[in-house]
């Protein structure tokens, strides 16, 4: 029992697979879908004349190629669709130039903008998407075509990997970082925000010096959110402001991203983590139509 | 469009940010041949416009790769010695738009 538990991986986030039962998508005009493979995660998502029908979110494995094949397979699992039926797929994220059946690759922060047009409406005009392994600040018109974009992956620092780093060292599920870390009476100063590494050896050291869990998941949170606020703060940030990746799902770095900029984040029902996909399956409906 | 491209990083900000709107109204675009570092390249975009961006291989080093540009910096002459770097950084000097920008 205790070796099961030593064995736990506390950073496994829910990999899961829906589609719409109410949709018949052989009546569908346009048929297109998005794969987005990035560094931790990969989406595939599928569209019937601009409407979500289906969509699989998974564990990015050990190369792109298998692991867009893996996300698309799981999305339409049961619907009776195969790749065949898709008139235009585009590939998107880290993995899009392996993306063996996609007709075009387009960039994640193009994708990312237009999933979050989808997903939060028009009005949103920047987008904050926290991925796997990078962090991307884009700014945005009503169509969702970028004006402007930054992007910082190069160290782990303000990404899900960061935060799945913490998990483990804390042994708590990353599905309840968010939550726990809001559980503290006062804000403790953040742990460094410029490297996971130099954040692990530091939280190490205040669990050490008897700090909770709570304490400590509140001064990384509160780190990430500062780091990525500063990438922000580069190109301004304009309302409606909305957040997409998984870290959007984390509600301890979201809260003290909105306290830092003094703006409440857009919500959707949707899940923010497959905006890239529904982008790309957004632009693969675009250019079907466009006959390209 | 305002693309940026570099890093943040514990020693800095290092952003190259490239007006993709004026870039791609330029004919020229002879930024790219004028970097002697190969960190520029014309490319087409996700909207299917031609501009210049920074090549991937540099995005996260670019603080290094533009090094022997930036004022004052005593680089490696290619062909051997060292000297100083050029008064103004050619990439802006190549580009008649005004369309590249460097945070650093």
């Amino acid at each position: 029992m205790a070796e099961a538990e030593q064995k736990k991986e506390f950073w496994r986030w829910k990999e899961y697979n829906w589609h719409n039962p109410d949709l018949d998508w052989r009546v569908g005009k346009i048929v297109s879908g998005g794969v987005d493979v990035g560094s931790v995660s990969s989406q595939a998502v599928v569209m019937v004349d601009g409407e979500l029908y289906a969509f699989a979110s998974m564990r990015t494995g050990s190369d792109s190629p298998s692991s867009a094949e893996n996300a698309f397979n799981w999305a339409v699992e049961d619907t009776g669709m195969t790749l065949g039926d898709i008139h235009y797929i585009v590939g998107t994220g880290y993995g899009r130039v392996n993306v063996p059946f996609a007709h075009k690759a387009i960039t994640e922060i193009a994708c990312h903008a237009r999933g979050a047009n989808f997903i939060y409406g028009p009005g949103v005009r920047t987008v904050l998407d926290m991925g796997g392994q990078d962090c991307k600040a884009i700014h945005c018109d009503e169509k969702g075509k970028v004006t402007s974009f930054l992007m910082n992956d190069k160290c782990a620092a303000g990404t899900g990997r960061g935060m799945e780093v913490f998990a483990d060292l804390l042994g708590v599920s990353i599905e309840d970082v968010g939550e726990l870390s809001l559980q503290v009476d006062e804000e403790p100063e953040p742990v460094s925000s410029t490297c996971v590494v130099f954040a692990k050896t530091e939280a190490t050291g205040l669990l050490r010096a008897g700090w909770s869990r709570e304490r400590v998941l509140a001064a990384y949170c509160s780190a990430m959110a500062h780091r990525v606020v500063t990438l922000l703060e580069r190109i301004g940030v304009e309302p409606e402001f909305a957040i997409t990746g998984g870290i959007a799902k984390n509600v301890g770095v979201v809260r003290r991203i909105e306290k830092e900029l003094g703006i409440t984040a857009a919500q959707t029902s949707y899940d923010s983590q497959i905006a890239g996909a529904l982008g790309a399956a957004l632009f693969g409906r675009a250019l079907a139509q466009k006959g390209k | 469009m305002l693309a940026n491209y570099g890093y943040q990083d514990g020693s800095g900000d290092f952003f190259i940010t490239i007006n993709t709107d004026r870039c791609g109204e330029c004919q020229a675009k002879g930024c790219a041949a004028a970097c002697p570092a190969g960190v520029l390249e014309i490319m087409e975009d996700d909207y299917g416009d031609v501009v210049a961006s920074v090549r991937e291989e540099h995005r996260k080093k670019i603080k290094y790769s533009c090094a022997s540009c930036k004022p004052g910096h005593r680089g490696i002459h290619p062909e051997g010695g060292s000297e100083a770097g050029p008064p103004s950084l050619p990439c802006q000097t190549a580009c008649a738009a005004g369309a590249i920008r460097h945070s650093w």
